[in-house]
């Protein structure tokens, strides 16, 4: 299909009328911070935002989820799971890395050895309209990482802001079918996509952020035991916000919650800086020391995740470097990595 | 003068303190901060060497509390404190996590530190891409902006009603005094807050304790959150559930608050460091407060003192036992 655009001032009633067939999510202001959230009404989505604070994973993966629920009575055990998304859903105006980010993420809840239900039909139920981003962050480094800011991995249609309109990219048949019979949607002509062509060289040669993450999987390769690890973890608190704010970081555990005969088996986000993650029922500890967990984290996603996908678990969303607490920024880890 | 270097003498006198302290060999490490990689935002490190100690800097973004980092170290340290980290290192000392004799402390009178959601407010989108720091200024400028702002508006709530800027103990102190809060009721926050009805503090409490992801950023920044195992970790007996729904971030917030009573300094840590917006303080100044009324005691300020809640004494107040 061809690339289309919709006027700007349309958007929001394109919005109303996929609000009445979908549960729609799109980024709103809560208090100072941008979040994914469901909206009602067309207007409540924000087109003008950098990024929201917590990546859109948590619409896939959330940070607890209710896994089934059990009740031991004396007729014996009930179980009973918790109903699969009823609505079709629209995820609008994500961040392509934030997209890229769902593409990463299947490879761990829908490849080729475990298929998580909860997961899959999440995603399956789900259209992803991305939003481009015209003017990135300076902490943003997707280049970087294969993406860009007009990424269209794990898209299903990326629109792009030449002004007064949307240039928009159909990339799958799922969001050409949402699209072709409805009449905000034209075709673009030369003079949109000319525009947009400047609007995407501007904003790809404005991402001054490089690291050369290609050569970081060789260098970790023969790095566990290097003394590296021994230092760069000092200054680390040990907190999750960057595995929590990552739209990659996928580890959870589970738990169960019980009162009486009645529980609830449980699964939340968990994160690879707590020492809780890996202590071991005997009092073990494999990852006893910040140094171990720090080494894990970039392990995970450089070199681990690269050996079991053949891609870094890493976006270059910039969200871990501007939340940390003490910048510990995962680019000047990376570097120092590279200068070993 | 270079991006975030502010008071260039203060940063070559810790500079010059800290190499001399290393070679003498007084100390093996120091702990203070270097240029961050973003503007505005400086970053604590650890240096072992006088070539290493060119990195050090002071400026008005230094707001981590770098007393954080002492506890189960072997090595002689050397520490960059303002007023609110040397409270702390009162409160390690006092708890014995610390001995005095294994810290030197190289004291920095503070004039408070920037508190950048505050700037990203005002600037309300607009990223920043380059600071410099003035004396009661900061220029911060972006694509297509300059803007001058007063430090003092933009200060962490806590700096603003901070009265230990100096700080109370120190083996080195870096430049002159500076002049300490006057005047301010410290605790007006916590009144208004109380002379709300029951379900209005409610809503806002619940408000605020809804937006945490439990990344427990704000207790790993505390210098004084340092139990054994925090009772959020601890699995047998499970004391707390692992969910954000509000029950389970509630207990949290509330008893990680009661653990810091009489001992809390009102530091900022946990505000600053969490990603979320919480207002923690929201907690930790009540009972501060409760603290100074009840026991007329505040945290952080001698190593001699018995913090109350450690003590009794025949005049407590017992007004709650009916």
């Amino acid at each position: 299909m061809k690339e289309m655009k919709i006027a700007k001032n349309e958007v929001a009633s394109f919005l109303d009328t996929l609000i009445r067939e979908y549960k729609v999510f799109a980024p709103v202001k809560r208090d100072s911070s941008v979040v994914f959230q469901e909206i009602h009404s067309g207007s409540e989505a924000l087109l003008d935002y950098t990024n929201s604070k917590k990546p859109p994973k948590e619409l896939f993966s959330p940070q607890t989820e209710r896994l089934f629920s059990y009740d031991l009575s004396q007729e014996g055990l009930g179980i009973e799971e918790p109903p699969l998304a009823e609505k079709q859903r629209i995820i609008f105006g994500i961040r392509p890395c934030d997209a890229r980010g769902l593409v990463l993420l299947d490879n761990v809840f829908s490849g080729g050895v475990y298929k998580d239900v909860y997961y899959i039909d999440k995603r399956k139920k789900t259209l992803v309209i991305a939003l481009g981003c015209n003017r990135p962050s300076s902490t943003c480094f997707c280049t970087s990482l294969g993406g860009g800011p007009f990424s269209q991995e794990g898209s299903d249609l990326l629109l792009i802001d030449i002004g007064q309109e949307y240039v928009v990219q159909v990339i799958t048949d799922k969001g050409e079918e949402l699209i072709k019979k409805r009449n905000e949607f034209k075709e673009a002509e030369e003079q949109s996509l000319s525009s947009m062509r400047k609007v995407t060289d501007t904003a790809e040669a404005s991402i001054k952020s490089k690291v050369e993450v290609g050569k970081v999987k060789e260098k970790l390769d023969g790095m566990f035991d290097d003394p590296f690890w021994d230092l760069v973890h000092e200054k680390c608190l040990g907190c999750a916000v960057c595995t929590y704010l990552c739209p990659t970081c996928h580890c959870f555990d589970i738990v169960d919650e019980v009162i009486d005969q009645r529980g609830e088996r449980i699964r939340t986000w968990d994160s690879c800086a707590f020492p809780i993650f890996t202590l071991e029922a005997s009092g073990v500890n494999p990852r006893p020391s910040a140094k171990e967990r720090v080494r894990q984290r970039i392990m995970h996603k450089f070199k681990y995740f690269v050996d079991n996908y053949g891609v870094a678990a890493c976006v270059g969303c910039g969200r871990c470097i501007k939340e940390c607490p003490v910048n510990l920024d995962i680019r000047a880890v990376l570097d120092s990595i590279l200068n070993r | 003068m270079n991006e975030g270097e502010l008071m260039p003498d203060t940063s070559t006198m810790i500079r010059d303190t800290a190499k001399k302290l290393l070679d003498e060999k007084k100390v093996n490490l120091i702990i203070g901060f270097e240029k961050g990689t973003l503007p505005l935002r400086s970053t604590p490190c650890f240096i072992r060497s006088s070539e290493e100690a060119e990195k050090l800097i002071w400026n008005a973004s230094c707001e981590n509390n770098l007393a954080r980092y002492l506890r189960k170290r072997q090595e002689k340290i050397g520490i960059v404190a303002k007023g609110c980290d040397v409270r702390s290192i009162v409160g390690l000392i006092k708890e014995r996590q610390l001995a005095r004799e294994q810290v030197f402390i190289i004291g920095i009178p503070c004039n408070g530190m920037i508190d950048r959601k505050k700037i990203d407010a005002k600037l309300d989108g607009r990223e920043i891409l380059e600071a410099e720091e003035r004396d009661e200024t900061l220029i911060l400028k972006g694509h297509n902006f300059t803007e001058t702002i007063n430090k003092e508006e933009f200060l962490h709530n806590s700096c603003q009603t901070c009265k230990y800027r100096n700080p109370v103990i120190y083996d080195v102190l870096i430049g002159d005094k500076v002049a300490e809060n006057e005047g301010i009721d410290e605790y007006e926050e916590v009144r208004q807050f109380e002379a709300q009805s029951a379900d209005e503090r409610w809503q806002s409490f619940t408000d605020e304790v809804s937006k945490c992801i439990r990344c427990y950023a704000c207790r790993n920044a505390c210098p004084l959150c340092c139990c054994q195992e925090c009772f959020v970790d601890n699995s047998q007996p499970q004391w707390i559930g692992k969910t954000t729904n509000l029950s389970d971030t509630l207990i949290f917030h509330i008893v990680r608050a009661l653990h810091t009573a009489g001992r809390c300094v009102d530091c900022g840590a946990c505000d600053r460091a969490c990603p979320m917006g919480v207002d923690i303080r929201k907690l930790t100044k009540k009972i501060q407060m409760d603290i100074k009324q009840l026991f007329h005691y505040e945290a952080g300020i001698s190593v001699d003192d018995v913090p109350p809640l450690a003590t009794f004494n025949p005049d407590d107040p017992q007004e709650f036992i009916k």
